[in-house]
């Protein structure tokens, strides 16, 4: 069974409906290690050592956030900023994340149908995910298309438990 | 006396402290009231341990006022001090005219004595330093307004017991007109003055210029104990000359002790001095104890009682009166004037001195000594009068009952609302925590409640107190107060009786962060760390760091101290019997610290922004393409 690190980052987890039930059922899962970086680094002082531990020992990443300005909140920029060090994610001989499977899990407030050409977001959610894409590329990773939870405002008690399934559902199957 | 004998009665002095101390300590009584009362125990006229040796005994240990007076001189200023100067000249001069004024008034009308009159007057004008000011230090109080008052008159009094001495001597000359003693006051009064000057100008050109490399040398040769010999050697020196030009020793150590105060080695010289300072204070005070002649005192009681009740209560009107005068609030008010309403030390001295110039008889002073001493023993009784019936009466209107108390329910506790205490609650405050505040400075509680802050007065260290603040019923307990041993022993209060709560500690320095560690307070810190590091930041900043860097390297700098503290601990295991004490050494020397800060090395963070091994990658690849 393969071994699953959730990067989760989220500045206002307390204010969190979605995020916090998606990630709070996966606490128990033996597989699966969250990394709470707002609740670990609130300084935003990242332990590179540490993080770059964790991405050695796990095979599938997963990078966890609300979707803010089409993009991930800043602790998780910080994170590729340092983590992902030359020599070690890239480079001739940064070849420690090779192989790994890496994909982001996210929450949108706006509907799906607001992420397309002609909609008020104007382009699809893979396309501003790019970066990550290409990061993991360059990381020599398999990227694989984001989880993605839209309209996250509106959603019901019972829709969240759906998606909370489906996502377990996906980590399982991603894991075997 | 022979070797043995004096070993025994050393053993004895020591045996009555470290029991009675203890004791009275446990029961609420403080040091002070222990030490005399073993002293009473071991005295001549309880358990006969020691005998008319006392006398001899408290000579050697009245040094221990001396050194006390040095180390004050030490912790001030030559600018606060002048700084002072209304409160010691203005206010200390008046409690002792006023005072002096009025026994001597009472003492003509019984006894009839111009001379009588005026000694008598004088000595009782004067408290007690060594009770007040080691009780004010001990409750922490010596910082408060009330604390500081008191602290300028007992300076004004100690300074004034050499003109004292010089009326009392005028006196003697008067009665028997062929005293030598008083001849020489009179003839050499301006050669005194000219002595007295240039004794204090030596002591502070001294002082100044020489002592930096005195104590250099000295410190160089590593050799522990002659430093502490050296201190000492400063201290007996100055005492001993002080006593050849005919001025108070503890006047003239306390002047070198503020000269003292800015040199580098002031620390070092408070920490060898402090212990033989305890120590001979508590010698002091035993003696004290094993002077009182119960004899005399039984014989007399009725006498005795009334001279001590005017002696106390004339004491009392005139330092209240003197605190309305001076603005003091009511509460501090109160503990000036319940603080220095005894007679002090010197009395002894002084009594002594005038009855050997025939200005008392053996009856007379035989009485006032018993007073005096009495007098200084009820001292710690009035402080408690003080803390536990009068300030709770002046707060009563304010003074929330505990039912309402336990209503508030407030997740968090303050104890200790000191400056520091003060920004940690604003803090707190302004993010809509509910807190509870207590504090044992009044002054604190009424202006806070002012700004509508929830604060409680009282001693927070009691269990009770604990109780009623809430304990049961809240999360946190953030233990805010300055002084060392009182955060230590509400630490270990809340840890035994409210293992719930967490506890947020302020700690005093590095030694203290590591044994607050040993005891399983996770959170803690030295209350300097962090404004340290800040003024670093500014510090980079003004280097022309740019912010985000100076910020960066703050981060980085605190985060590696946090590994470094672990370190530290793991270094000083839990097991160790002697963890406090050699965390202690080991703290006290900067040079440790230093190098265990260097093996965690400063640099080697932040790598992933620099971009050395990308260029150099780069530069590689360009050489491996076919050049064309």
């Amino acid at each position: 069974m393969k071994k699953v690190l959730i990067i989760y980052a989220h500045p206002t987890e307390h204010k969190s409906r979605v995020n916090k039930h998606l990630v709070g059922a996966l606490s128990d899962v033996r597989n699966v290690t969250v990394n709470n970086l707002y609740e670990r680094y609130p300084d935003f002082y990242i332990d590179v050592k540490y993080e770059q531990g964790l991405l050695l020992k796990h095979d599938v990443i997963i990078w966890h956030h609300p979707f803010y300005w089409y993009s991930a909140p800043s602790l998780l920029k910080e994170w590729f900023d340092l983590v992902l060090e030359h020599g070690f994610a890239y480079g001739r001989e940064g070849n420690a994340l090779e192989g790994k499977i890496a994909l982001n899990c996210i929450t949108t407030g706006g509907s799906e149908s607001t992420y397309e050409t002609g909609g008020l977001n104007r382009f699809r959610v893979s396309d501003f995910l790019l970066p990550f894409d290409q990061s993991a590329n360059l990381c020599k990773m398999k990227y694989l298309e984001p989880f993605v939870i839209h309209g996250v405002h509106l959603l019901s008690d019972k829709e969240i438990m759906e998606y909370t399934t489906k996502y377990r559902t996906l980590i399982d199957s991603l894991a075997k | 006396m022979h070797l043995d004998e004096i070993f025994f009665k050393i053993m004895i002095y020591l045996l009555a402290a470290v029991i009675s101390v203890p004791l009275a300590k446990k029961i609420g009584l403080g040091s002070v009231l222990g030490y005399l009362i073993a002293g009473i125990v071991i005295g001549p006229f309880a358990l006969e341990l020691v005998g008319s040796d006392g006398e001899g005994v408290m000579h050697i240990a009245e040094f221990g006022v001396v050194i006390m007076l040095f180390i004050v001189g030490l912790e001030l200023h030559p600018s606060m001090l002048w700084r002072m100067k209304r409160l010691i000249f203005g206010l200390g001069g008046m409690q002792i005219g006023f005072t002096a004024l009025i026994f001597a008034l009472i003492t003509a009308f019984f006894w009839l004595n111009t001379a009588q009159a005026i000694t008598t007057g004088l000595v009782l004008a004067l408290s007690s330093t060594a009770i007040v000011l080691q009780t004010l230090s001990e409750k922490g109080m010596l910082q408060t307004r009330g604390g500081r008052h008191s602290f300028s008159v007992l300076l004004m009094q100690d300074i004034s017991v050499v003109p004292i001495f010089a009326i009392i001597a005028l006196l003697a000359s008067q009665i028997v007109t062929d005293t030598p003693i008083g001849d020489d006051e009179v003839v050499n009064g301006w050669q005194q003055l000219l002595i007295i000057v240039g004794a204090v100008g030596i002591i502070i050109v001294g002082g100044r210029y020489l002592a930096h490399y005195i104590f250099k040398l000295i410190a160089e040769t590593g050799l522990r104990e002659l430093f502490t010999a050296t201190a000492l050697l400063l201290v007996i020196g100055i005492a001993v000359f002080m006593d050849v030009v005919g001025l108070s020793p503890a006047l003239g150590t306390f002047l070198a002790g503020v000269v003292l105060a800015n040199s580098e080695y002031r620390y070092e010289l408070e920490d060898n001095l402090e212990p033989f300072k305890g120590l001979l204070l508590g010698v002091f005070f035993i003696s004290v104890g094993a002077s009182i002649n119960f004899d005399l005192l039984f014989e007399n009681w009725q006498l005795i009682v009334v001279v001590l009740l005017i002696v106390v209560g004339v004491k009392l009107l005139v330092l209240f009166a003197l605190g309305k005068l001076f603005k003091l609030e009511k509460s501090h008010n109160m503990l000036f004037t319940f603080s220095l309403a005894q007679a002090g030390e010197f009395g002894f001295v002084l009594i002594t001195f005038a009855s050997q110039n025939d200005i008392y008889d053996d009856y007379t002073a035989g009485i006032l000594l018993i007073v005096v001493a009495l007098s200084m023993l009820i001292t710690p009784v009035l402080f408690i009068i003080n803390e536990h019936i009068i300030q709770p009466r002046i707060h009563e209107t304010k003074y929330t009952k505990v039912e309402v108390w336990e209503d508030n329910g407030h997740p968090v506790i303050i104890a200790g609302f000191g400056r520091f205490g003060q920004v940690l609650g604003r803090f707190l405050v302004a993010n809509g925590i509910k807190v509870t505040i207590i504090d044992n400075n009044p002054h604190n509680v009424d202006y806070l409640k002012k700004f509508g802050y929830k604060v409680y007065y009282g001693d927070i260290t009691r269990k009770d107190m604990l109780e009623s603040a809430g304990a049961a019923k809240a999360k946190t307990l953030i233990v805010a107060m300055s002084e060392r041993h009182q955060v230590d022993k509400l630490v270990e209060l809340a840890q035994k009786h409210f293992s719930h709560l967490k506890l947020i500690v302020r700690a005093e320095d590095i030694a203290h962060e590591l044994a607050l560690q040993n005891k399983g307070v996770e959170a803690h810190r030295q209350s300097i760390f962090d404004s340290a590091i800040q003024l670093g930041v500014n510090a980079l900043s003004s280097l022309g760091y740019s912010k985000y860097q100076s910020f960066r390297s703050a981060l980085t700098f605190k985060h590696l101290d946090k590994r470094f503290m672990k370190n530290l601990q793991q270094r000083y295991s839990k097991d160790d019997p002697h963890f406090l004490m050699e965390t202690r050494k080991f703290s006290e020397h900067l040079e440790n610290i230093l190098l265990m800060q260097q093996k965690h090395p400063y640099q080697e963070m932040d790598c992933a922004w620099d971009t050395d091994s990308l260029i150099e990658e780069a530069r590689e690849n360009e050489e491996v393409k076919p050049k064309k």
